[in-house]
């Protein structure tokens, strides 16, 4: 009885540890070999090509990005219809929380496409791609061929700051900032805020006549932490992320910390009003475009949702845009707006072949027009052409892309990617209370120094 | 034919087909899985061997320990919950319901048949809060409270996860411990009656110890799904506030797929499947013996 009974539990266990490893095995792997094919390298010629065309100019993209996929097809019907003849457009899509395994998968078979999504740390000089020159540092070949002059500089000089290289074509150039609602501000009886205090008093006034202060979108993470970011931009300075991703500053500094604080301090105080944490980004954009809302800290990629009157009920014209102010006593100045250029969208070196070279070269020189006359979207082209009447706000945010001297990225920018994840994910924490301003920064630092 | 099914060559031959599908299909992937706990790196940057770091640093990871302690009490929790619910809903089918159970049944069961991604999607907006509330936050204020958002704590998250869970699993564990019910013989049961068991003491004394074996396997099964929750917690908070509700599962795949560290991904793995056996041991060892006796 005994026997059988041990034997019988050996066979059980046995074939349960079996499914149990198999179920459980996550992931396979290949060799690195295969996926470092990229001999081209970016020592060859670097003039309009250097790679072998593939039969068809294969983009992709994120699913959650539209936009670049409307005004790609439109450009290849029209201005870049040449191109598309010789090498017809043909879209990929992926979810843009997937980008890092798709990307690691797709590169590591040697089928990466003509032109993709990437991921932030993947790009740059140190990262998996960027490491293995997988990506084409555009700059010499675009200079090249001319189409360089269609890159805006500040827009190079974001890319250059993010990525530590030209790897990523400035669809978006955008500007980030406080988006309100002129009518609920003159109806509470006060001026565009100049000031963190002014701020928080307005969010207050809001609040008491049951508007929604700063409609944020919680479940996202990162809109809360911009918030924080900025506070500790303009409290520590411009340089202030920069220090700490060089060891020079330490985000458990009191500078740093003042900046967590002040967040859980404006979620605590009812400022970013009820249900934020669960609040996704079209729920927070709705509440600002019905009127629900007084303010939301967003990009100028609003400026579409801004543009469009079946989205916007308030009226293009009751719309307005500040940067986030200055905090008093701070190092920096509310002059100094935040500004990125949306996720990476790379170049495969390995088919970057003469008529790949063209796309790129047409998508440079008209990409800025047609955003901006189609969709009313900002990009890091030059607009070259005449795109007609443009709306007020879309007016108003390039003029002030053009008076700025000095941008700012955002709190995330310069992190692994792991610490990124982690400052939004336990962000959460922090607004409910559940953790606190030190914890936080504490928790974030020791990741940042466990993955230096 | 017994003298040809009692070759060891004739067995060897018949059975290699199979053994070689098996092999390919599940040991290989699996060693290789194991074999990638050694190693740190990704397909991009290579590999490299990194001896038994991999398991020095989960036994001082934070997060991966706070990982453990989510599945484990999570897996407590939602199987002593739905094994319990699920048995009185088989009695209720057996004893109360009878033959017009069918009914009871597949209501009960339906929600099985849901995608759980689809499940945690409809309590999230049953618990909505905000601009467009959910039912349930409508209810509170109709009662004259103040609305909660119970996925801004950990304890709100686990709460409607466990909930959710036993709302789309109680139905299966139902059906599976009624099939069990319905094997303990009519005679033995009328027997028990004769002799004045009823109520709670014929369940305790006659149908549950019939019933213990298909109790057990439950009990396995439910320990062993929920240990490898992954798709209702991602959909429900993704695993937040913070990481306070990722399990091991999450927290692999985030290694894995979102960091691209493959090696510790598969170490993490590794624990889980460890986790998976020592909890099937503890509940099938014991028991099994009780139950031959």
């Amino acid at each position: 009885m005994n026997i059988r009974h041990r034997r019988r539990t050996v066979v059980t266990a046995s074939a349960l540890l079996a499914t149990s490893l198999t179920l459980a095995a996550c992931s396979g792997g290949e060799d690195t070999d295969s996926g470092s094919g990229s001999d081209t390298g970016s020592d060859s010629d670097a003039g309009s090509s250097i790679g072998t065309d593939p039969d068809t100019f294969e983009v992709l993209t994120a699913n959650e990005n539209p936009t670049l996929r409307d005004q790609l097809d439109a450009l290849a019907a029209n201005q870049c219809s040449a191109e598309n003849d010789a090498l017809p457009l043909e879209h990929r899509t992926i979810a843009q929380g997937d980008t890092v395994q798709q990307i690691t998968l797709l590169a590591s078979q040697g089928a990466l496409p003509s032109h993709f999504i990437a991921g932030t740390d993947q790009v740059r000089p140190t990262g998996d791609l960027g490491g293995s020159e997988l990506v084409l540092d555009y700059q010499e070949a675009f200079t090249e061929s001319g189409a360089w002059e269609n890159v805006l500089p500040a827009a190079a000089s974001t890319i250059e700051s993010v990525y530590g290289q030209m790897v990523s074509m400035p669809y978006q150039y955008n500007l980030e900032g406080f988006w309100y609602n002129k009518e609920i501000l003159a109806e509470l009886g006060l001026e565009e805020p100049q000031s963190y205090d002014e701020l928080v008093s307005a969010a207050e006034a809001a609040a008491e006549a049951g508007y929604i202060p700063i409609a944020q979108a919680g479940a996202d993470g990162w809109p809360l932490t911009r918030l924080m970011g900025l506070y500790i931009f303009r409290n520590a300075g411009p340089d202030a992320m920069a220090a700490v991703r060089d060891g020079e500053a330490s985000l458990t500094d009191p500078e740093y910390v003042a900046g967590a604080q002040a967040l859980q301090d404006l979620a605590l105080g009812g400022a970013l009003g009820e249900g934020y944490i669960s609040r996704t980004g079209d729920q927070a954009t709705a509440a600002l475009l019905s009127g629900q809302a007084l303010m939301k800290y967003d990009g100028t990629w609003l400026l579409s949702a801004v543009n469009d009157p079946e989205r916007n009920e308030v009226g293009e014209e009751n719309i307005g845009f500040m940067p986030f102010p200055a905090v008093s006593g701070g190092a920096g100045s509310a002059d100094q707006y935040p500004a990125n250029a949306g996720a990476a969208m790379a170049i495969n070196p390995e088919t970057y072949g003469p008529l790949t070279a063209d796309w790129f070269a047409c998508i440079a020189e008209n990409y800025g027009q047609q955003a901006l006359s189609d969709a009313g979207v900002l990009s890091g082209f030059a607009v070259n052409g005449d795109v007609g009447d443009i709306p007020a706000a879309t007016a108003d945010i390039q003029e002030r892309m053009s008076s700025i001297d000095e941008t700012v990225l955002w709190f995330e920018a310069l992190l692994d990617s792991e610490s990124n994840s982690l400052a939004s994910t336990n962000v959460s924490l922090l607004v409910n209370g559940d953790m606190s301003a030190e914890e936080y920064m504490t928790q974030l630092q020791d990741s940042i120094d466990s993955n230096r | 034919m017994s003298r040809v099914f009692g070759d060891k060559k004739t067995i060897l031959i018949l059975l290699l087909p199979t053994l070689s599908i098996y092999v390919l299909l599940k040991v290989i992937p699996v060693a290789w899985s194991l074999g990638l706990s050694f190693f740190q790196g990704n397909t991009l940057r290579g590999f490299e061997f990194v001896g038994l770091d991999n398991f020095r640093e989960f036994a001082g990871d934070s997060a991966a320990l706070n990982s453990v302690w989510v599945s484990v009490s999570f897996a407590v929790i939602v199987t002593v919950a739905q094994v319990t619910f699920g048995y009185l809903l088989a009695l209720l089918y057996v004893f109360v319901l009878r033959r017009g159970s069918a009914f009871v049944r597949t209501a009960v069961f339906f929600p099985m048949v849901l995608p759980t991604v689809a499940v945690a999607l409809l309590f999230k907006s049953l618990i909505a809060v905000g601009e467009n509330q959910g039912p349930v936050n409508d209810a509170i204020n109709a009662f004259g409270g103040e609305s909660i958002e119970f996925l801004a704590s950990t304890a709100g998250t686990m709460t409607i996860a466990v909930i959710m869970t036993l709302w789309s699993s109680m139905g299966f564990y139902a059906v599976l411990l009624y099939t069990g019910l319905l094997d303990i013989p009519e005679e033995v049961v009328e027997s028990a009656r004769m002799d004045g068991a009823t109520g709670p003491r014929l369940v305790g004394y006659i149908i549950i110890p019939l019933s213990l074996p298909i109790l057990l396997s439950s009990i396995i099964f439910s320990l062993n799904a929920t240990l490898k929750v992954f798709d209702s917690l991602l959909a429900l908070n993704n695993g937040g506030p913070g990481t306070t509700t990722a399990p091991l599962t999450l927290y692999m795949y985030r290694t894995a797929f979102e960091y691209a560290e493959y090696g510790y991904g598969s170490t993490i793995a590794l624990a889980l499947t460890l986790l998976c056996l020592v909890f099937t041991l503890v509940v099938f060892r014991p028991s099994s013996k009780r139950v031959e006796d």
